[in-house]
């Protein structure tokens, strides 16, 4: 029983409106960055470096906001090291995860590149009537419901 | 009380003292999280690992374009979701407040607060309604993909699939934590916390609220950003 009362003593540590609206203020402005180079990347061709390290740069943004949200919305950087560390060793298995199996996905379409004739022309032909299928979905949106677009198909 | 900071580890774990000093209730929260965290990363990774696999994939730009009132066939892409991703962001912080309100054994504020979280926690559900029906409305739903790839090429339904089955299961678990925060308010209302004598069930509602805004960070730059 004595435990609980050193769980309350400890909650106090920390925290605070203050550090909640300062979080908040954190949070927001990391996710207007996102934003801001979500709309940069758009204009970027396919296969630039650079939109690759935007999109990495999107990534370290999202970690960060993920640390905000954990460390201090869910307070777990004010509980004790015990804590901290049953809670953050075992997610470290992600790093692992997620390394191994986008690796895997990478040579997988390597692979079929390299040795699938089929799969690498199915990936070249490009659809002709783009500019018709939109229109198609557009007028049909306005006047089809989805039921009756399935019997159109 | 605070002889827990002033130990050593080993006399943590002799006997006596709560080793991780938060209740039973608090720290299984937290492993179910982690295993909720397991679940959500293997839907995610699943996706990259596909994505990463074919060669075109769908412009999140193209097919996540449209605003709730707006004409059709309008081209505002990134508006609708970032609207979203602010209302999930200011819901945690009024759970915070709460949270923090019920340390205070501030029954007004937590209340107001948990309100508020219910509200934005619809708000948010609504959205995602919105935008699953006007993606159904174009064709798109399991097994169907009328979105074409970022170069022109043909699209497998690998894209629908995962969109829809991921933010299925996180809109999901933003209805079981509206449902969670419902149950907290009316048992603030009936004064069984204050009869406790503290407000810890809040602070695991409120874990449990945080992580559902977490995944979403990760579900929003999967999906919509990269």
């Amino acid at each position: 029983m004595e435990h609980i009362h050193t769980i309350e003593a400890e909650h106090h540590e920390g925290g605070g409106t203050k550090e909640i609206w300062k979080v908040t203020i954190i949070l927001s402005v990391l996710t207007i960055i996102e934003l801001a180079l979500g709309f940069w990347m758009m204009g970027m061709p396919l296969e630039s470096s650079l939109r690759l390290a935007v999109k990495g740069a999107i990534v370290i943004l999202m970690l960060a906001k993920a640390f905000y949200i954990v460390a201090y919305f869910m307070h777990l950087k004010h509980e004790i090291k015990n804590l901290i560390m049953t809670i953050v060793v075992p997610l470290a298995l992600f790093i692992w995860f997620i390394t191994a199996f986008l690796f895997d996905g990478n040579s997988f379409r390597h692979l079929r590149n390299t040795y699938d004739p089929h799969f690498k022309e199915q990936s070249t032909i490009k659809v002709e009537k783009k500019e018709e299928k939109k229109e198609e979905t557009k007028t049909e949106t306005k006047e089809a419901k989805p039921e009756e677009r399935k019997t159109v198909e | 009380m605070s002889t827990a900071t002033t130990v050593t580890p080993t006399k943590m774990w002799s006997g006596g003292k709560s080793p991780f000093n938060v209740e039973y209730g608090k720290l299984m929260m937290w492993y179910f999280l982690m295993s909720d965290a397991f679940t959500f990363g293997a839907f995610l990774i699943s996706y990259g690992t596909i994505r990463f696999s074919t060669n075109g994939w769908p412009d999140p730009n193209e097919v996540f374009r449209s605003f709730p009132f707006a004409p059709e066939g309008v081209h505002a892409p990134l508006v609708f979701v970032s609207v979203m991703t602010f209302i999930l962001i200011i819901s945690s912080v009024t759970m915070v407040l709460a949270v923090h309100a019920g340390h205070n054994m501030d029954k007004k504020g937590v209340v107001r607060n948990l309100i508020l979280t219910i509200i934005g926690g619809i708000l948010f559900l609504s959205c995602q309604a919105w935008e699953w029906n006007h993606l159904h409305a174009e064709g798109a739903w399991w097994g169907h993909n009328p979105f074409l790839n970022h170069d022109g090429t043909a699209s497998s339904t690998n894209f629908t699939n995962y969109f829809f089955t991921i933010t299925g299961f996180h809109g999901f678990h933003v209805f079981s934590g509206v449902i969670i925060n419902i149950i907290m308010l009316i048992m603030t209302l009936t004064d069984k916390f204050e009869k406790r004598g503290h407000y810890l069930m809040i602070e695991k509602a409120g874990l449990y609220w945080h992580f559902v805004d977490l995944v979403w960070v990760f579900v929003f730059t999967c999906f919509y950003l990269i």
